[in-house]
């Protein structure tokens, strides 16, 4: 692997008590999307001032592009862009005018400042709003504008706070595909999010957050491998199911779970499908037609509520998807065989 | 959505592009002022109702205090104010509408840090000096258009100076100064506080008795003593005092007090002023995010 352009070490921050950043180490590699993924309070937004410069930390070292950004913030600044987790535009002036101001205060000028501000701002869609007072902008055309400011200058990294809280699915939509252009074009980007489903889409690497410190990191299939395998759900009539359980304990070599229902059984699918032809093979020879059968594979849910906090204080999410994937992990009883 | 998501980005730089600044040099840091300047003057100009209310302020405090106390008044004046106690009062408001609208510097830095912008200025690679700069120019900038509206609508209604136009300038830049310095005051005090209610009171407490206890409004000879010394050595009756000597001539100044002498006073109070409270602001704007 090549150098990491953004290289976090031993990073603490305190707000009079609370300490937001409990030692927080990462290394973001270049050219990639690395998902900072977190729940409310976990220090995203602290990291990422501390990353961008706005907040000198208590203790630790970090690098951005090569550079100190504790040792040399104005470097670091040539390097970077940043969008807040809450649009910083002036309502009061014109889209162009906002990212013209933005490009002239990286030190371009004139003619090239202009050019800049139209190039950028017809390549999130603005270009026909551009001259039109940002007060009249929606929130999702807003949030473009946002992240057009703050690309304005090439960074070679790019710090999104939250870049898609509070729009709707299509602009969402629309910054996922300019996060994905922006980094095929090389800039490293570093986001925050709330969204599972956007980590686990945009994300290249994802690093859990959880009270100011980094409780995993890796890329989404390894944070799932890590907390939870593949998951076999049987479904069988009430009469055979105490059989069922005992064949099933056979074939995954451990006992099924079933949920509080009680109308599933359920054992880790360590082989995957192999488990799965395994466990119908048997229930098959003892006579036993399963109504159901099926492999779950963990979702990225079931990574981040096992990884963040005490599961039982997360409310369950409204998903089938979610909520499936995680009576596989938690809401279980042990089925005597 | 026009995103051609097929070819790579415009914005993203292929492997180390080099920045556009290397180090920020003097000149960099006037550029930058003029551009945060320039975008706060032109809130001004888009929400020109924010100009109206603060002239039309001062405007009703001409009116009032003109027809209202005029009458009682006009035969405490000095005779330089030629009876008229219009010529008195202009000066004095242009020395009132500088200190309530320093406030303004307060307000818009505090909206500034509230609505981020001040995150994404201090994340760009910009002169650390700009913002507050680029606030207390534009606010200068206000200030003259409020003042020179104030003075107009005094003229319509009967003002005139009694010396030369070139003194009567000089007395309107003397204004600007103070207003100028004030601004650096309350920039210090809207980065302290941070919110705008508590700018609102801390405006306008010391502002508002500072204002009534000086001669902007009446001469301090029939204060009781002890208001009486602080009232005539405070800025704004220093300051005052120096713009009705400039505009009504020396005998408009309190026995005693020579026009020259109290020019200079004005200069160093506005000079120390800044020199206080410009690094005391830089200071606070610097601590803002920790
Ligand atoms: N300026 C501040 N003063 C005091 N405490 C703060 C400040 N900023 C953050 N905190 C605290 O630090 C912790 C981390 O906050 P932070 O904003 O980094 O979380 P986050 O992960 O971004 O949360 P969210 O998802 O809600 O945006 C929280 O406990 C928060 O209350
Ligand atoms: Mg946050």
């Amino acid at each position: 692997m090549t150098d990491p352009i953004v290289r976090v070490r031993d990073v603490v921050h305190d707000f009079g008590r609370t300490r937001a950043l409990d030692g927080v180490s990462l290394d973001v590699p270049g050219g990639i999307v690395y998902g900072l993924l977190g729940p409310n309070g976990a220090g995203k937004t602290t990291l990422i001032r501390v990353l961008s410069t706005l907040l000198r930390p208590a203790a630790g070292h970090v690098e951005v592009a090569g550079v100190d950004v504790i040792a040399d913030p104005t470097a670091a600044r040539m390097r970077i862009g940043l969008a807040g987790q809450f649009a910083a535009v002036d309502a009061y002036l014109t889209g162009r005018e906002n990212v013209e101001m933005v490009g002239r205060l990286y030190g371009l000028r004139g003619a090239a400042a202009r050019a800049r501000a139209a190039e950028v701002l017809d390549r999130f869609g603005l270009g026909d709003a551009a001259d039109r007072r940002v007060a009249t902008y929606s929130g999702g055309m807003r949030r473009r504008l946002d992240l057009a400011a703050s690309l304005v200058g090439r960074p070679q990294v790019m710090f999104l706070d939250e870049p898609t809280t509070g729009i709707d699915p299509r602009s969402r939509m629309d910054v996922w595909e300019l996060v994905e252009d922006l980094v095929r074009g090389g800039t490293t980007v570093l986001l925050t999010t709330q969204y599972l489903e956007e980590a686990d889409r945009l994300a290249d690497r994802i690093a859990v957050i959880d009270v100011g410190r980094i409780v995993s990191e890796g890329t989404a299939d390894e944070l799932k491998a890590r907390v939870a395998s593949t998951v076999l759900e049987v479904h069988v009539p009430e009469a055979d199911r105490a059989r069922a359980a005992e064949l099933l304990t056979g074939v995954a070599g451990e006992a099924p779970a079933t949920d509080t229902a009680g109308t599933a059984l359920r054992v880790p699918a360590r082989d995957g499908g192999a488990t799965l032809v395994a466990a119908v093979r048997a229930l098959s020879d003892a006579g036993i037609t399963p109504d159901d059968v099926a492999l779950h594979r963990p979702t990225l849910d079931d990574a981040f509520l096992a990884l963040t906090g005490d599961p039982a204080t997360h409310a369950p999410t409204p998903t089938g998807r979610t909520r499936r994937g995680r009576r596989g992990r938690r809401a279980t009883e042990e089925v005597a065989p | 959505m026009t995103a051609a998501t097929g070819t790579p980005a415009t914005g993203a730089p292929s492997g180390a592009a080099a920045p556009l600044r290397g180090r920020i040099t003097p000149l960099d840091a006037v550029r930058d002022a003029v551009v945060i300047g320039r975008r706060n003057l032109l809130r001004v100009v888009r929400l020109p109702q924010l100009l109206l209310f603060a002239t039309v302020q001062p405007v009703m405090f001409l009116i009032l205090f003109t027809y209202v106390f005029g009458g009682a008044i006009e035969g405490a004046l000095p005779p330089a104010a030629a009876g008229e106690y219009l010529n008195w009062l202009v000066p004095g408001l242009m020395i009132q509408v500088s200190a309530f609208g320093s406030g303004q510097t307060a307000l818009g830095l505090v909206e500034d840090l509230e609505k981020g912008v001040v995150d994404r200025f201090r994340s760009l690679p910009m002169a650390r000096s700009a913002v507050l700069a680029g606030r207390t120019g534009a606010d200068l900038a206000r200030n003259a258009v409020v003042i020179g509206l104030m003075v107009l609508v005094g003229a319509l209604l009967g003002f005139r100076y009694q010396t030369s136009f070139p003194r009567f300038l000089a007395g309107y830049l003397l204004a600007l100064g103070f207003a100028h310095a004030l601004s650096w005051v309350m920039a210090t005090v809207g980065l302290l506080v941070r919110t705008p209610e508590a700018v609102q009171s801390a405006v306008f407490l010391p502002v508002f008795p500072l204002v009534f206890a000086s001669s902007v409004f009446l001469p301090t000879a029939t204060m009781p003593s002890w208001l009486r010394a602080f009232a005539d050595h405070q800025p704004l009756t220093v300051v005052t005092n120096s713009l009705r000597g400039l505009m009504l001539g020396e005998g408009a100044l309190p026995p005693g007090q020579v026009l020259a002498d109290q020019v200079l006073r004005s200069g160093l109070w506005i000079a120390g002023i800044v020199l206080v409270f410009a690094p005391l602001a830089i200071r606070a704007y610097r601590r803002v995010a920790t």
